[in-house]
């Protein structure tokens, strides 16, 4: 399988009052066209990776590796115009919460559309017949009525879908999903999950999936990786997640709540500090 | 009768609740908020105004029923308000009420061409501004300050004196010290918008900065520089007459308010109605753009809306 992400050794830092914070350290892996999972808790750089990766991180972040490449393009120091050549057409991403993720004041149509008028030029009918087309693949049911609304017309799931769409029409090699189900309805959560899964797997892309629960990583991805602190504590295949030997990893599993096992209180990670060395 | 049940018929099918086609539903808005902005009577008294004000402009040779704005007859000077001379004649015997008619037109026509140089440079300026931050942003602030230190009127005259009088030198003046406002409130929007994940979602879908500052950011500071804009021509309105006043704005004979002010106020005391009359012209289209502001931005406005 030919790698269509390679990084190695990624580090990502933020200057502040009180020295550096190093937000991602030490970061590497390989991705092919498979479901690459990425779990965590909070503040553990999971987002970070995945922007540092679109090189959309702030003007404050400092981001260094020793390989960062894309289907084998070098994408350290690239300039913007290239980087605006591949966002959108090569790598793209589903963001947290539909609500702010698109812009109010445009029909769902038109933002549909946006990166066919970026990259491909398209014709106007042309453009229309897609993000139709488009709409309809993310299980929209009536994609003419849905192509003229506007965001706060949408509900939660239809607008991740809508999202969806978006990020997905330029057909793009690489996708990042970051948490897309977090700011869903639990009933939602598995049909926008399930169309995700579903063109990931007839369009043949690599998909980064960003995500803090542990349950759907492990049914849904084909490889995870765990992080803790910016560092990669473990990697492993989704399927083996149960016999995954990190303490940190042990523990996050431990912690699950199950419906067949009441418990009277829930297991807490207890922290080792020599897990970040 | 049938009239009558008629539009009866039509307000029953703009307020339904359930309408049977969009286009129902996008005219029952438009009908809501009509409803709305003219429940506030200080709104619809401004809205009158105004309306008032265009349809004078637009019928001035009409209205002011065979008399020339510039043709002058000295031998009924200074004549008091009677029944050929509706609000009297003035120095140089030309009649008042055709003079004010035509005036509403040069008012029209400053206000006009200064919103439309001064919206895009506000914008322009401000979005910038507030989208690239930095340096950028520091330096495009700071000439703003530097614009608003000034008295407006001080600034539009030493403008008008430097360019030379007239109506299109006196647009560029007030143009000049007009659009600092806008380019506070365009940064000030900018700013909130440019963190938002919108944004940052057409970014990662490769668009340029350009593209993103006027397609996706310019529309939504919009409807906050319109509001601003009907507020602020009331100001414009009267720099303008300020500026005519003073001999920097149109020039004669072009009959304008400000100007016909002046004129009337080496007679004021014996011919009071030679400076008074465009006076109160000018008092009403600005009490109107006001009240037509506070109106539009109660409507626009989601903050205040109860």
């Amino acid at each position: 399988m030919s790698a269509l992400l390679e990084v190695e050794k990624l580090n990502v830092t933020f200057p502040g009052r009180g020295g550096e914070t190093r937000a991602v350290r030490d970061v590497s892996f390989t991705l092919g066209r498979e479901r690459l999972g990425i779990v965590g808790e909070s503040g553990s750089g999971k987002s970070t990776t995945g922007r540092a990766i679109l090189g959309l991180l702030s003007g404050s972040a400092r981001v260094s590796a020793q390989k960062l490449s894309l289907a084998g393009q070098d994408l350290r120091d690239l300039p913007e115009p290239e980087w605006r050549k591949l966002r959108g057409k090569r790598i793209t991403m589903v963001m947290q919460d539909p609500k702010y993720s698109l812009n109010p004041v445009k029909n769902v149509g038109w933002q549909v559309e946006e990166p066919l008028r970026l990259h491909l030029r398209t014709s106007r009918a042309d453009a229309r017949k897609r993000a139709l087309a488009m709409l309809e693949a993310v299980q929209i049911r009536d994609p003419e009525l849905v192509y003229q609304l506007y965001p706060h017309q949408l509900s939660g799931g239809m607008g991740q879908r809508v999202m969806i769409a978006m990020m997905l029409i330029a057909e793009p090699d690489l996708l990042i999903a970051d948490e897309p189900t977090s700011a869903l309805d639990v009933t939602v959560q598995n049909e926008v999950l399930r169309i995700l899964d579903k063109l990931v797997q007839d369009r043949g892309m690599g998909l980064i999936f960003i995500s803090h629960n542990l349950t759907i990583v492990s049914s849904f991805c084909d490889r995870v990786l765990v992080m803790y602190g910016g560092k990669v504590v473990e990697e492993c295949g989704a399927s083996e997640l149960s016999k995954a030997t990190h303490p940190y990893t042990r523990a996050l599993i431990a912690s699950v709540p199950l419906l067949t096992e009441p418990r009277a209180q829930l297991a807490t990670v207890t922290r080792d500090p020599a897990w970040l060395t | 009768m049938s009239a009558t049940a008629q539009s009866e018929s039509l307000r029953q099918w703009l307020e339904s609740d359930a309408p049977q086609s969009r286009r129902q539903a996008v005219y029952g808005n438009v009908w809501r908020g009509f409803l709305a902005f003219v429940k506030n009577p200080a709104a619809l008294a401004g809205l009158i105004i105004i309306g008032f004000l265009i349809f004078v402009a637009a019928a001035a040779p009409l209205l002011s029923f065979g008399h020339s704005p510039y043709e002058q007859d000295l031998t009924h000077r200074l004549a008091a308000p009677n029944v050929t001379h509706w609000f009297g004649t003035d120095e140089l015997g030309r009649d008042i009420f055709s003079r004010v008619v035509y005036g509403a037109r040069v008012t029209l026509t400053i206000v006009f061409l200064v919103s439309v140089v001064v919206a895009p440079i506000g914008l322009a300026v401000g979005t910038l501004a507030g989208f690239l931050g930095g340096a950028v942003d520091v330096v495009l602030m700071r000439i703003t300050d530097i614009f608003l230190a000034f008295p407006r009127l001080v600034l539009a005259l030493a403008f008008a004196a430097a360019l030379g009088p007239g109506i299109e030198n006196a647009v560029i003046a007030i143009s000049l010290t007009a659009w600092p406002p806008y380019a506070r409130i365009a940064r000030a929007e900018t700013a909130t918008i440019a963190k938002s994940d919108f944004i940052s979602a057409v970014t990662l879908q490769g668009a340029s900065t350009a593209r993103i500052l006027l397609k996706h950011i310019v529309p939504l500071c919009l409807s906050s520089v319109i509001v601003r804009l009907t507020l602020d021509m009331a100001g414009i309105i009267l720099t303008a007459a300020g500026l005519g006043f003073l001999g920097l704005g149109a020039q004669p004979p072009t009959a304008e308010w400000g100007a016909m002010v002046s004129a009337g106020r080496e007679v004021i005391l014996d011919q009071w109605w030679v400076a008074t009359v465009p006076g109160i012209a000018i008092f009403i289209v600005s009490l109107g753009f006001n009240l037509l502001g506070d109106g539009l931005r109660d409507v626009f406005d989601p903050k205040s809306s109860s």
